[in-house]
């Protein structure tokens, strides 16, 4: 597929004895919302990681706009416009909100050996950090340091801190883990609006979420794609129901 | 930012103007060991700020860190021996040294991390230790002389201890004023980002390594600088100077003072080295009073005494 974003082709890795992936092969053309689910350990996040760049897969290509980037270094991808955000939220505790954007910002404008100029005092940097905060809903929590801010602030703080790097595609792995309803409706809210500019990988175990959203979903089990479609066929699919949605609508409905 | 008239500021002003006031203080009284002692605390200082830069707001614990006042303090005693004593020579070229000597280092250090970095910063100072204990011409074990002090010409007159403790003091504010800009600037943004959060720092998109590599370099070259003036200061060179207790000396500095902003470690330096002096006029045994004071800040203070004067201004 030439006009595809993001081409994940036959990637594989395992660990030990554990297939994490299995020859994925999946390829998401520009504007695109993918999402990915899948049981507990299906290796959703070994994938993201791979994509990211944090584990080198043990075969197969990944290309980002047509350019192989299976050996380039995370920060790498980052540049090239691929942003992620973590599952466990990983953010730096002690700066405030606004530092953790700026920084992001500044990690795409230009190299940082700049020495002598206070950085919190670069309207350059301030001004792009305030603009993703209000994109997340964080628009008067950026002087609270970030050890002080709810779980539900985390998880938007994480996609403030992707999208500031001005990316082309976002992966998200779990954005919506351990949120409550009010605080999962204003994510999927969010969402809905960065899709409209952004290609998005979406992980997550929020069906109702997943569902509203996704152009496409991917079922992964044991590191192998069962099924991929759009979401009324896979909701249709008796595999994917047997392997999964079966199992996990009815005790948490 | 605190405000202007916070406990701290004020403290941080009223340690300047002590120090500022030192040799005015010795006249008067005519105790002269009070300057001194004072330059060897600047001195530190410098030493301890430099540590801090990358202990304190890069996250990377050295323990070798004195080796850059032995090669500091070395490369001044071997020009001088060889005759050379221009400062503007030696100076320069302790400083290079420092920084080539800290690229090594840190090209080896930093990819490591935890206990690991600690013990290979650790092992590379014990082995330019064990190097100076071999330099027979220069002292070997026993250290040299140096019979004259770094020559700027006429103008500055480094053996004169008055001007020689305000050229230290001056260079100590100059640090402090630089390790200031630096950690503020985007690059000290990247520092205290890595040692916040490395992983993070990679995932939005930063080369690390090349900025910590080069902060550990920064550090270096500014204590390569104390060890030139800790070398004029006691117009002597031996191993000593660089052992490995030493650099545990530095990284008290930094945690008693507070790592948590550039002062902090200059607070540090003081207040152990006043210790020190004052303790062990009143026993053989003033560590054991030490200790336990150390103690005492490390488990309820966690800023360092900088950290207390914070705290105050909302007591």
């Amino acid at each position: 597929m030439a006009d595809a974003l993001l081409d994940i082709d036959g990637v594989s890795k395992r660990f030990g004895g554990v297939i994490a992936s299995d020859a994925i092969s999946l390829a998401i053309p520009q504007g695109e919302l993918h999402a990915i689910i899948g049981p507990n350990g299906a290796g959703k996040t070994t994938l993201i990681g791979q994509l990211a760049g944090e584990i080198v897969p043990d075969a197969g290509r990944i290309r980002f706009e047509g350019l192989d980037i299976t050996a380039l270094p995370i920060f790498r991808r980052s540049q090239l416009g691929l942003a992620r955000s973590f599952q466990v939220t990983s953010l730096f505790l002690d700066f405030t909100a606004l530092d953790n954007v700026a920084l992001a910002v500044q990690a795409h404008a230009g190299h940082s050996f700049r020495f002598w100029r206070d950085a919190r005092s670069e309207p350059e940097l301030r001004t792009a950090a305030r603009a993703a905060l209000a994109r997340v809903g964080l628009a008067g929590r950026g002087d609270v340091i970030v050890s002080n801010l709810s779980h539900g602030e985390h998880r938007q703080l994480e996609i403030a801190m992707a999208l500031a790097t001005t990316p082309r595609m976002l992966l998200l792995d779990e954005p919506m883990a351990g949120m409550g309803p009010e605080e999962s409706a204003r994510m999927v809210k969010t969402l809905r609006e960065l899709k409209r500019e952004l290609t998005i990988l979406l992980i997550e175990h929020d069906m109702d979420a997943v569902f509203a959203l996704a152009d496409r979903i991917t079922v992964l089990v044991y590191g192998r794609i069962i099924a991929s479609g759009p979401p009324e066929a896979i909701r249709a699919n008796a595999e994917v129901r047997q392997a999964y949605l079966g199992e996990q609508e009815e005790p948490h409905a | 930012m605190s405000g202007r008239l916070s406990p701290r500021n004020a403290f941080v002003a009223g340690v300047i103007a002590i120090l500022a006031l030192v040799p005015v203080y010795a006249e008067v009284t005519g105790n002269t060991f009070m300057v001194s002692l004072f330059t060897r605390i600047v001195i530190l200082a410098i030493a301890a700020v430099s540590l801090n830069l990358i202990m304190g707001f890069g996250g990377m614990v050295s323990f070798g860190h004195a080796v850059y006042l032995g090669i500091g303090g070395y490369a001044v005693g071997i020009l001088a021996k060889e005759g050379v004593n221009s400062g503007l020579l030696q100076w320069p070229l302790a400083v290079v040294v420092s920084a080539l000597f800290a690229l090594t280092v840190g090209a080896l250090s930093l990819r490591t991390r935890g206990v690991y970095f600690i013990m290979i910063t650790l092992a590379f100072a014990q082995m330019v230790y064990y190097v100076a204990i071999g330099l027979d011409r220069y002292g070997g074990d026993d250290g040299m002389t140096i019979y004259k002090r770094s020559q700027f010409g006429a103008a500055i007159d480094l053996s004169n201890k008055t001007v020689f403790y305000y050229v230290c003091l001056a260079l100590l504010l100059a640090t402090i004023y630089l390790v200031w800009r630096l950690v503020h600037s985007r690059f000290g943004m990247v520092i205290q980002g890595a040692r916040s959060n490395e992983r993070r720092m990679r995932a939005i998109g930063f080369p690390t390594y090349r900025y910590k590599l080069l902060c550990f370099v920064f550090a270096g070259m500014l204590c390569g600088l104390a060890g030139v003036l800790l070398a004029n200061h006691t117009d002597f060179i031996s191993p000593a100077l660089m052992h490995w207790t030493r650099s545990g000396d530095l990284i008290v500095m930094a945690v008693l003072g507070g790592m948590g902003t550039v002062f902090g470690p200059v607070i540090g330096a003081v207040a152990l080295l006043v210790l020190e002096e004052t303790l062990s006029g009143i026993t053989e045994y003033w560590q054991i009073i030490l200790g336990p004071l150390f103690l005492l800040v490390v488990l309820f203070a966690r800023g360092g005494i900088d950290g207390l004067l914070a705290g105050m201004r909302h007591g």
